[in-house]
């Protein structure tokens, strides 16, 4: 083993025979406080990967639910400052489940990228998602982010062509994201086959694991993906049981037990696939 | 890129779509491959002398190209200094210059066999204009709108529904303008296969800026030809409002290497720039970030979120500006100056009363550009506005503010 806590991750799961479950929350939603108690919590619930989403006023390939939750999480006074000690406190109880944190560039930018990459190296973080940075940005954070020991993690979609792969997986590293369809977050999976397909297609450039991501909402859709995937993302979902929890708004005493056993079914459903 | 000028400023983008330190091509991987194709496939357009031959003939018998440059006698005599010049955008159909971009673009996502068109539109002249040409080649059409702009903008709205488009309210966000291009930005990603997504502005991803620019630089082209016609000389000063900056960009390119063309843009100043969250003029009031595609100037604060920013325009009510105009701004080529509501609201005015033509709220602000220059400025010298649209469409608004004996005060203002 080595210190690569995405790396491990992945291993970890193969060597149980199953997919790594990846969950995706929302930094700062519904408040900071419930937010870190949901964060420190997952991995005891079944996730094996987190994703920590960065809250931004303009997410333009998010859907609405995850949307509202950034919205009101900054409305709340939720900052790149907040997410990045989210994860260092996490880290003070969490030596190895590994954290991406996901969002749109701009925020990064302005909070200077060496500065950013410092910060989240100490924090803990070990992987980064941004949207809007496509392989024809490279010089803007992925490279810098190598050089600081952090994952660059690279969506690719079902638009991205065989003569394209290459240049997209050139600077990818921890894993490929496969994104399942052209939509944006939120949107459910009409044709599992067709993304075993893409996977496998993906499977032929890469020896990184591949997880698939978006529209996944139930332990029957992780099933489902779990089968040709080395990892299932579940994003929405997991916002979404959280909102229905809520009151006017506000925590319940159900709010993060509402998380918890949408991310246990979930890690049954991926756990029935045997690999 | 000109070669043989390696200091012209007209160069830009470079192959990334880089204005300097602005533009570039901030997208999803989804849509990645769209904008290269779209690249290409204008890169081809513009060789293509059938292509071009087209759009000339377009632009002439259905805009009614070229649009004339008028004297501006009254307003001249009034402000005692320049003499002051027109060009008359505002007469092409639809009432403004952004027919321009639309018709280039419509004859592009022919020839790329797309069938169905979405556009984002602030005041509604770009999704009229973009239904409009949706109209005369029969495509679907689909215009995302903020939902105070629908609201606020409702003549508009029904010219574009009358002409078969679909308009989609957005409440996301203030529902203003920034929102409707995220929505646009959401369906694109959504429906790949078919749809071509018709920017406004010259702004968003590599080649956006630059094919906006150039749809629009006959603007600048025949300015040029009609003032050397009229004036034997070239003007001392051009003047364009900026919203995200395609009627202003339009105009100055074909100057910007003549350095003796002082080259001014009217930002939307709001209630004044001093006013937190109460203006549009994102290179005076705002920093370098990225949205919508590419680095420029926002409105934004420390934490990098886009603000919502206002104006009394619906058109100039945008957090952002296209790239380039960033590029020119800290080149120091291109003077960029904050006009109040207030101040747009006084040039309307003027501009009825003397010359009888109801400029665009959105003119009015270049108008009032004008009125602070033009009198500092030499009887002999001359100096040109960009008169991008007509006011038709604000004659509403305008009555209610001018009924408002608070005008221009931030807490009277929002109720409008």
């Amino acid at each position: 083993m080595n210190d690569n806590r995405i790396e491990n991750a992945f291993k970890n799961c193969a060597k149980k025979n199953r997919a790594a479950l990846v969950t995706f929350i929302t930094a700062g939603y519904p408040n900071l406080k419930t937010s870190q108690q949901i964060l420190d919590t997952l991995p005891k619930a079944g996730a094996d990967i987190i994703e920590l989403g960065m809250p931004f006023s303009d997410p333009m390939a998010d859907g609405p639910t995850i949307e509202a939750a950034g919205h009101k999480a900054l409305a709340g006074g939720h900052n790149t400052l907040k997410t990045l000690e989210m994860v260092t406190a996490f880290r003070k109880k969490d030596k190895s489940t590994p954290i991406i944190l996901m969002g749109y560039y701009n925020p990064i930018y302005v909070f200077g990228v060496e500065k950013f990459l410092k910060a989240a190296k100490k924090a803990g973080v070990d992987g980064l998602i941004i949207v809007d940075l496509p392989s024809e940005e490279d010089d803007e954070l992925c490279l810098p982010a190598i050089k600081h020991d952090i994952n660059f993690i690279r969506l690719t979609t079902p638009t991205t062509d065989d003569n394209r792969l290459p240049k997209v997986l050139k600077n990818s590293s921890g894993f490929v994201y496969y994104v399942s369809m052209t939509g944006i977050t939120g949107t459910a999976i009409s044709n599992f086959e067709k993304v075993g397909d893409a996977v496998r297609r993906l499977k032929s450039h890469t020896d990184l694991p591949i997880a698939v991501g978006f529209g996944i909402k139930t332990a029957k859709d992780a099933a489902q993906v779990a089968k040709f995937a080395d990892g299932v993302v579940v994003g929405s979902a997991l916002i979404k049981a959280l909102d229905n929890s809520l009151q006017n708004g506000n925590i319940t005493k159900n709010s993060i037990g509402a998380v918890h056993d949408l991310v246990r079914d979930l890690a049954k459903g991926i756990a029935s696939i045997k690999k | 890129m000109d070669k043989s000028k390696p200091n012209s400023l007209k160069n830009g983008p470079d192959e990334n779509g880089n204005f300097g330190n602005f533009g570039g091509r901030f997208v999803a991987e989804t849509l990645m491959p769209l904008i290269l194709e779209l690249e290409n496939e204008y890169e081809n357009a513009k060789k293509d002398p059938l292509y071009k031959a087209e759009l000339a003939k377009l632009n002439k018998d259905y805009t009614g190209r070229p649009s004339p440059l008028y004297f501006a006698e009254r307003l001249t005599k009034e402000l005692d200094g320049a003499k002051i010049y027109f060009k008359r955008e505002e007469l092409n159909h639809t009432g403004s210059h952004k027919v321009n971009n639309c018709l280039g673009q419509i004859l592009l996502a022919k020839r790329m066999g797309r069938t169905r068109i979405i556009a984002e539109t602030g005041a509604g002249q770009h999704g009229v204009a973009t239904a409009t040409v949706c109209a005369r080649f029969g495509l679907e059409c689909v215009v995302y709108m903020g939902a105070t702009d629908v609201e606020r903008q409702a003549p508009n709205v029904f010219r574009m529904k009358l002409l078969g488009a679909k308009v989609i309210p957005v409440t996301a966000g203030a529902g203003t303008l920034k929102d409707a291009m995220n929505e646009a930005l959401r369906d694109w990603v959504t429906n790949v296969d078919d749809t071509y997504y018709l920017i406004g502005t010259a702004a968003g991803p590599h080649p956006y800026p630059a094919m906006v620019r150039d749809f629009q630089s006959i603007i600048g082209e025949e300015l040029r030809e009609q003032f050397l016609e009229k004036e034997e000389n070239l003007p001392d000063a051009i003047v364009a409002c900026i919203g995200g900056g395609s009627n202003a960009i339009g105009i100055f390119h074909p100057f910007l290497d003549d350095v003796e063309v002082k080259l001014f843009g009217a930002e939307a100043g709001g209630y004044g720039i001093e006013v937190e969250n109460g203006h549009a003029a994102s290179m005076t009031g705002g920093k370098p970030g990225v949205l919508h595609g590419n680095r420029t100037y926002l409105l934004q604060d420390d934490d990098g979120q886009i603000l919502e920013g206002h104006s009394i325009s619906a058109g100039l009510d945008y957090p952002g500006v296209g790239p380039e105009h960033s590029f020119l701004k800290d080149s120091g080529r291109v003077t960029y100056a904050p006009i109040t509501d207030k101040e747009a609201l006084e040039a309307f005015q003027l501009c009825t009363k003397l010359e009888g033509i109801i400029p665009a709220l959105e003119s009015a602000h270049g108008l009032a550009q004008v009125i602070k220059i033009a009198p500092t400025m030499d009887k002999s010298q001359t100096i040109v506005l960009n008169l991008s649209g007509r006011g038709d469409k604000d004659v509403e608004t305008v009555s209610k503010l001018l009924s408002s004996k608070d005008f221009g005060d931030k807490n009277a203002g929002e109720e409008l």
